[in-house]
């Protein structure tokens, strides 16, 4: 039996089919169709029912022959994705109505999807590039599959909207507001981000270096900074609306105060990072403080502060965008996170969040990249 | 305690100096008002006055620290613990839900951790996923779980608990990874030349040598997770907890009440990140780690 | 000795290249070599010449690519679920939060023997080593040359009839060096252990070993077995004798040769 290699997953699949075969009707319609079938009810899976049913064992029977593990993959993939997909487009129309064999045969897809992982998983491909794009496929298929999931779900069990709506859904509303969201970016990115993350972080750096050449200075800030850095710094908030008023620059505000912070302690750390060594053969140069600083100190301080500025990142959105949960102009993030919500309109709050999920993404990728770039020859960097 | 008192002095006088420039401040952005003020009750008050007035307005646009000193001493000392006035009590109801979320979220981190450790397709699938999640302002998401929560007749504690739950899983669950994979090379051969289950290395290897990076993100988690609790009381118009008291001077522009919300918050958040350094201390101790 | 008693140790035609990311590397080719029960057999070589690798294959911590290896009569996987040797490793390797005892302990827990068990082989092999009093210790207290002898102890503490030992001593300076080489020679007097004994050092592979295994990198291969003619008792001054410094010199010639042969 040795063209054989069973998994739990794929034998799972199989049984899981088999009970939704057994228990029959995929949907409350169809039930009732098949309860009378005098009556002239139209039901969902018509003409796919066994097409997804037999796709789903079939995929799984082929995955436990012995074959080379990336036709495995393949195969898996496709009979899991193509079952995923007739499944949703089908239950279009018939919302909230699905009975067991439907989430049993979603169930299957998904083990053969995971089995899919699995088997990517367990490659070791030679090639470099090969190896890259198995580190992105992975995790995209996984995404996929929770997109999958909460769209078939949502769907299928007819989950009230306001509880948690479809991803097809929250698509097509950022695709209707694009104008809305492009105004809120402009208005708490692009001005209150931005902004409070330079003056902020640049703030930070330059009390470090102040810091760093009176000794007194620094053996006080640091601890402090390191209490600071705990504290639910959020809540200065409503003082710096207070202060500022509702526009963009209070949010601002709360973003210096939040970054500033972070880059003062990771820099004075970083500029006590360099080696003795290295600092000592400075000495021997007889070679200043500035141009040690420049030439030395700075560039073993990179990594800390690349690190510092990837903390700020995410640091900056959050607290622009909390901040205008105490008031704002009618535009911003925040601000239309806390209307919409109070509307209930809570496909629009998903599409502001997918917004800020991905200008965080892209936001942090920019800065990873330019630490790449910069300290090209550190360790963690070279390693991979 | 040598480097205790090396930081001791330096310490203090630069927190010195902040109170100082605090009163500064305080007499310079309160001055504008009171000279407003005086001049419609056509008054000329001294300089010294002047300063003083400025000092004590009821809602000043900077209070100074020993109006915030006495407003917090009043609601915290002066107020019966259930008056929902008292900070004592507002604290308590922040940090209750903090707690309920921070041990829930470090259960879940610990438990995620140790499914990407063991294995392999989390690892591959999951993590980058976790990883890119910290870049994600997840914070945004608290106003729709409360709202969403409260419309299917879950309120209280347990939406609050529910996002800081949330925000402390992450730092766990990174430390923890961190942590479990923590074992040097040679230590794994060793269990190996024992021919030890995966069990047995992973109770009496990974999970000791997990213990130091546990503790230092539980530090962060829970600090987070105060921040949680505290966003998570800003969308319901919360009625208690230190949210709701910054929510309610930023409504009525009681600013002392802002400020000393906030010492309380402050206060609160270092107490947490101080039991669990503690802790963190006494279990190193007690697995013979070095004295620093 | 080693015609009579059954091997311990078995290789044939044993050969292990490893795949790593710039092509193969050939670290074992072609290694035969037969050990007998109370040998004490060291090898010795250039850095890099797979002397680690090959007592990482008879630990079954790494598979061989071709040829055969029997540790026991068995194949070293079957061995080593037996528990059937102890191994040092270059480093001592304790755990930083278990005291002395408890490092120690660590394998009996593994093999689920009783407390009064584990107690009574703490203390046996604790003094063994001349650790008796530093039980409660942690490793951080100790100087580097008992932290060595306590992860010796901890191997003995198996009580397995191979003791396999990577450059036990490599860290140490050389006062403890000879302090711990005369420890170990009687302790093997005693216990009529079989060890392995990897070495970079002449004079410590000399003054311990019955035999003498010399290898030479690239790939690396046994290049010559030297007997040793010296007696079982050896006190530390037998390094002055005639005979000592011929073997000595004997074993130098081995590796000068793998050397020019390479070149
Ligand atoms: N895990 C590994 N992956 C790839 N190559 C390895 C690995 N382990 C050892 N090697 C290679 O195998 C060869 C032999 O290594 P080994 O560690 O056995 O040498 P050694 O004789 O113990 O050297 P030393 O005296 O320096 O400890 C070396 O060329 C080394 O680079
Ligand atoms: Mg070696």
């Amino acid at each position: 039996m040795n063209w054989l290699k069973p998994s739990w997953q794929a034998l799972l699949a199989i049984v899981l089919c088999v009970i939704a075969i057994a228990l029959g009707a995929m949907s409350k319609p169809e039930a009732a169709a098949l309860a009378d079938p005098t009556a002239s009810i139209s039901y969902p899976y018509l003409g796919t029912k066994g097409l997804m049913l037999g796709l789903a064992i079939v995929a799984a029977l082929i995955s436990m022959i012995r074959i080379p593990s990336l036709v495995e993959a393949i195969v898996l993939f496709v009979g899991a994705h193509l079952v995923a997909w007739l499944l949703i487009s089908g239950i279009a129309g018939f919302e909230g109505t699905a009975l067991a064999p439907y989430f049993l045969l979603l169930t299957a897809a998904w083990l053969l999807g995971w089995r899919c992982v699995a088997v990517l998983s367990g490659l070791r491909p030679m090639a470099s590039t090969a190896r890259n794009a198995l580190r992105l496929i992975i995790p995209a298929i996984f995404g996929a599959w929770i997109l999958i999931i909460w769209e078939a779900v949502t769907r299928g069990a007819g989950i009230p909207f306001i509880l948690l709506p479809p991803p097809s859904a929250i698509g097509a509303r950022i695709a209707g507001s694009l104008p809305v969201l492009g105004a809120d970016v402009r208005q708490t990115i692009f001005k209150a981000v931005i902004f409070g993350y330079v003056v902020g972080s640049g703030a930070g750096f330059i009390t470090a270096i102040l810091a760093d050449r009176v000794p007194f200075l620094r053996r006080g800030l640091l601890p402090i900074g390191n209490m600071v850095s705990a504290l639910p710094i959020i809540g200065v908030a409503p003082i710096m609306v207070m202060w500022f008023g509702f526009d963009w620059q209070s949010k601002a505000a709360v973003v210096i105060i939040m970054t500033f912070f972070p880059m003062l302690v990771n820099t004075v750390a970083g500029l006590a990072a360099s080696g003795h060594m290295e600092r000592d053969l400075m000495r021997t140069y007889a070679s200043g403080y500035w141009p040690t600083l420049i030439k030395l100190r700075l560039p073993a301080a990179a990594p800390f502060i690349f690190n510092a500025l990837k903390i700020n990142s995410t640091l900056a959105l959050i607290g622009a965008i909390v901040a205008e949960f105490f008031g704002t102009p009618v535009v911003g993030m925040g601000f239309r996170i806390s209307t919409e919500v109070g509307r209930m309109n809570i496909d629009m709050v998903w599409a502001e969040i997918a917004v800020a999920a991905l200008a965080g993404s892209v936001f942090y990728g920019v800065v990873a990249l330019v630490e790449r770039a910069v300290t090209f020859w550190h360790p963690s960097v070279r390693g991979g | 305690m040598d480097s205790f008192r090396d930081k001791l002095v330096p310490v203090t006088s630069i927190l010195a100096g902040v109170v100082v420039l605090w009163y500064v401040f305080a007499v310079i952005l309160n001055a504008p008002f009171q000279r407003d003020l005086d001049s419609r009750a056509n008054e000329t008050p001294g300089a010294v006055e002047f300063i003083g007035k400025t000092l004590a307005q009821p809602k000043p646009t900077l209070p100074a620290p020993h109006q915030v000193a006495v407003n917090f001493f009043e609601n915290t000392f002066l107020r019966p613990i259930t008056s929902s006035r008292s900070l004592v009590y507002n604290a308590w109801v922040t940090l209750s839900s903090t707690l309920l979320g921070f041990a829930f979220g470090t259960a879940l981190g610990i438990i995620i951790a140790v499914g990407i450790v063991h294995v392999a397709t989390l690892d591959r699938s999951l993590m980058p996923w976790i990883i890119a999640s910290q870049t994600i302002p997840i914070l945004a998401v608290a106003p729709m779980i409360i709202v969403v929560l409260a419309a299917i007749g879950v309120t209280g504690l347990i939406p609050k608990a529910m996002i800081s739950t949330y925000l402390s899983f992450f730092p766990v669950t990174v430390g923890m990874v961190k942590g479990l994979r923590s074992p040097e090379i040679m230590h794994l051969d060793l269990m190996h030349t024992y021919n030890a289950s995966p069990s047995q290395t992973f109770w009496k290897l990974r999970v000791p040598a997990s213990v130091p990076f546990l503790f230092t993100s539980m530090k962060v988690a829970v600090a987070a997770s105060l921040v949680g609790a505290i966003v998570g009381e800003l969308p319901t118009g919360a009625v208690a907890g230190i949210g709701a008291k910054l929510l309610a001077g930023a409504y009525y522009s009681q600013s002392i009440d802002i400020w000393s919300a906030l010492v309380a918050g402050s206060i609160v958040a270092a107490l947490l990140v101080m039991v669990v350094g503690v802790a963190g201390r006494i279990v190193d101790r007690a697995m013979g780690g070095r004295p620093a | 000795m080693t015609g009579i008693s059954p091997a311990v140790v078995a290789a044939s035609k044993l050969g292990l290249t490893f795949q790593t990311n710039d092509g193969p590397v050939q670290a074992l080719s072609n290694v035969d070599l037969t050990i007998g029960k109370g040998e004490f057999v060291s090898f010795i070589g250039p850095s890099g010449c797979g002397k680690t690798t090959l007592l990482r294959v008879i630990a079954d911590l790494e598979k061989p690519t071709s040829g055969t290896i029997s540790v026991n009569g068995m194949t070293a996987e079957q061995a080593r679920e037996k528990r059937a040797y102890g191994y040092v490793f270059q480093a001592a390797a304790l755990f930083p939060w278990r005291t002395i005892e408890r490092n120690v302990a660590l394998p009996l827990e593994i093999m689920g023997l009783s407390r009064a068990e584990q107690a009574e082989r703490i203390k046996r092999t604790l003094d063994l080593v001349n650790l008796s009093g530093f039980e409660k210790k942690y490793p951080w207290q100790l100087s580097g040359g008992m932290q060595q002898r306590a992860s010796i102890a901890r191997a003995l503490a198996f009580d397995a009839d191979l003791l396999l030992m990577d450059e036990p001593f490599g860290a140490l300076d050389e006062i403890v060096r000879d302090h711990l080489n005369e420890q170990l020679l009687q302790l093997w007097a005693r216990t009529n252990k079989t060890i392995c004994f990897v070495t970079h050092s002449i004079p410590e592979a000399v003054y311990l070993s019955t035999r003498i295994v010399v290898m030479s990198p690239r790939p690396g291969r046994v290049s010559d077995i030297i007997e040793s003619t010296l007696p079982k008792e050896r006190p530390l001054d037998i390094r002055e004798t005639p005979e000592f410094l011929a073997i000595a010199a004997r074993v130098r010639d081995g590796l000068r040769a793998g050397h020019s042969y390479d070149d």
